[in-house]
């Protein structure tokens, strides 16, 4: 019995939402009394286990195997399926990673389980595991509870749990031999690639305003990029505004977009999905202008109005004006 | 090219959700539905498929009687017949007892390629597709922004975190959850919406069959989240709180 985290790597880096998973899990499995196990697939591991075993982790397996050079569900699942038969986690967790999201279902679904995908919370209680997750975006939370006994898979969410820190005593690495099937990995991946250099920086805007559904149509946009003119700002969207190409995907705030760490981020008629939250979280100071009080953006901001924006933006734009005269 | 794509009912997005008195779920009854959003884009890369290449598109939902109006809209779109598997009003399946439930529906179809997209707007477990895949023993693609079939088989854009794509290549059969924006939407034609009263469709009941459609782990109670900051809300005219929120900025926050 123990909690096993299962890692992500690229190119020889730990994706450091893994440690993420590691605080994550150390929690749990403290609170279950079984040990924390921590598995690394690729090919070529050098350091990786023993880096991962001085976070909290008795044990630190590493599945090394040419046909994991390079990431695959069939491969990743065959490998990983072959971990959980021999080592009998009772709790199988990943970060909620566009990776984790591509294989962890399938391997869910070959021990009968149904993966309890973008868990933003987790307790013991009652012998059971209950896992908080979102619904609606955002809007409303959920307690799935499931008897400890037996498997389970979760995955976590990004920014959900405090990162694990390295400690002195290093837990035991130990090489878990896998044989796959080279016949049974059927997709051919090419290597991840960037699009064409951006025009816009959002990344280093020290204002941005962004705009999300609730600006309703295109030539409305004209008011946002008013306000932002006023502002000595940078316009921004979320994803449904550059979907419709109403504003280039450069400008697309959120996890398939930009990160923002801006002082000021003014999200205009954006609910604040979680994709989105992901990616503007991280600004100084939110103000959040929404129609619908029980958006989700207002749980992250620091000012709120409730409101019609088509107001207040022209009033906000009045008042900027008057203050700078 | 036979192509498969399943579609997800969900309330619409302007929706006011209200808890069910049993704490479980929403209050239904007083909600407008409508198609999942992924999945409107799934079934038009569907139908652009198809045209392109040739052969038909299936549209298969998985939900209780009222999601007749969401596979009709997708025939009014151009798919040429439905399936429509029929849960009973209230069932709480996960994304493993749906996806059960659209195996044993498509199975006998044997699709060349089957779309979804890649996570529905209520639940947003993200995985119908993947599982789906698994069951049926086919390989998969996820978070798809673009297909292009080559001969016998398909090269598709993953998109990956953080602005980083990745090129796949995929034999068919096989399985792409899509992305949403991936090409832009069609609206119904009125000859369009005339041609779908007379398309088929297929009706399952997945009671009949004795299929689990409950969730494993289900819902055991949903919530609205606490905020985690403390948040000033400002209140007024428009007029006020423009000169609310700009005094703060400027004076409290000191980022204006």
């Amino acid at each position: 019995m123990s909690v096993l985290a299962i890692l992500e790597q690229r190119g020889g880096v730990l994706n450091r939402m893994g440690f993420e998973t590691l605080g994550g899990a150390a929690r749990l499995s403290g609170a279950l009394g079984v040990p924390l196990e921590a598995a690394i697939l690729g090919d070529g591991l050098g350091d990786l286990p023993q880096q991962a075993a001085r976070y909290g982790v008795a044990k630190a397996y590493a599945v090394d195997h040419p046909l994991l050079a390079q990431y695959t569900a069939d491969g990743y699942t065959q490998a990983a399926e072959q971990l959980i038969r021999a080592t009998k986690p009772e709790l199988v967790l990943f970060p909620h990673t566009y990776q984790a999201r591509d294989w962890a279902p399938k391997l869910a679904t070959r021990f009968g389980c149904c993966l309890i995908s973008d868990v933003v919370d987790a307790r013991i209680e009652a012998g059971e595991i209950c896992f908080v997750r979102q619904l609606f975006q955002g809007k409303w939370n959920a307690d799935i509870c499931a008897p400890s006994e037996g498997l389970q898979f979760a995955s976590l969410q990004a920014g959900a749990f405090r990162a694990a820190a390295p400690g002195e005593a290093a837990g035991e690495v130990a090489a878990f031999a896998v044989q796959l099937d080279a016949a049974a990995i059927r997709g051919e991946p090419e290597e991840p690639f960037r699009e064409s250099q951006r025009s816009v920086d959002l990344s280093s805007a020290e204002r941005i305003v962004a705009v999300g559904r609730g600006i309703k149509e295109r030539d409305n946009l004209a008011l946002a990029e008013q306000l932002a003119r006023a502002m000595g700002a940078e316009l921004a969207a979320s994803r449904p505004i550059c979907d419709n190409g109403w504003l280039p995907m450069e400008r697309q705030v959120g996890s398939s977009g930009q990160t923002v760490a801006p002082k000021l981020y003014l999200a205009m008629g954006i609910s604040g999905a979680i994709q989105h939250l992901v990616g503007m979280k991280g600004a100084k100071t939110i103000v959040a202008i929404n129609s619908d009080a029980g958006a989700p953006i207002f749980e992250i901001a620091d000012y709120g109005v409730v409101g019609d924006l088509f107001q207040v933006a022209p009033a906000l734009i009045d008042q900027i004006k008057k203050a700078k005269a | 090219m036979k192509i498969i794509v399943c579609v997800k009912q969900v309330p619409a997005r302007d929706s006011v959700l209200r808890v069910r008195p049993d704490g479980k779920w929403l209050e239904e009854s007083d909600l407008n539905f409508e198609i999942n959003e992924p999945d409107a884009y799934a079934l038009e890369e569907a139908l652009q498929v198809r045209d392109a290449a040739g052969g038909e598109v299936v549209v298969v939902c998985a939900g209780p009687e009222r999601a007749t109006s969401t596979i009709r809209e997708a025939l009014a779109k151009g798919a040429d017949r439905g399936i429509h598997i029929v849960l009973p009003e209230g069932a709480a399946p996960d994304a493993l007892a749906t996806a059960r439930l659209l195996a044993s529906a498509i199975q006998g179809e044997s699709p060349d390629l089957i779309l979804t997209g890649l996570q529905s707007d209520d639940l947003g477990s993200g995985q119908t597709g993947v599982v789906l895949a698994e069951l049926l023993g086919l390989p998969h693609a996820s978070i798809i922004m673009q297909v292009e079939v080559t001969g016998a088989g398909l090269k598709v854009k993953r998109e990956l975190e953080d602005g980083w794509f990745q090129h796949v290549s995929l034999p068919l059969p096989a399985l792409l959850t899509i992305q949403s924006g991936i090409k832009k939407l069609r609206y119904a034609t009125l000859m369009g919406i005339k041609k779908a009263k007379s398309k088929p469709v297929q009706v399952i009941d997945a009671a009949a069959g004795g299929a689990k459609f409950e969730a494993a782990v289900p819902i055991r109670r949903v919530y609205p989240p606490q905020r985690t900051k403390q948040i000033q809300m400002l209140t007024g005219s428009p007029e006020q709180v423009a000169a609310q929120l700009v005094e703060k900025l400027r004076f409290e926050a000191r980022v204006l």
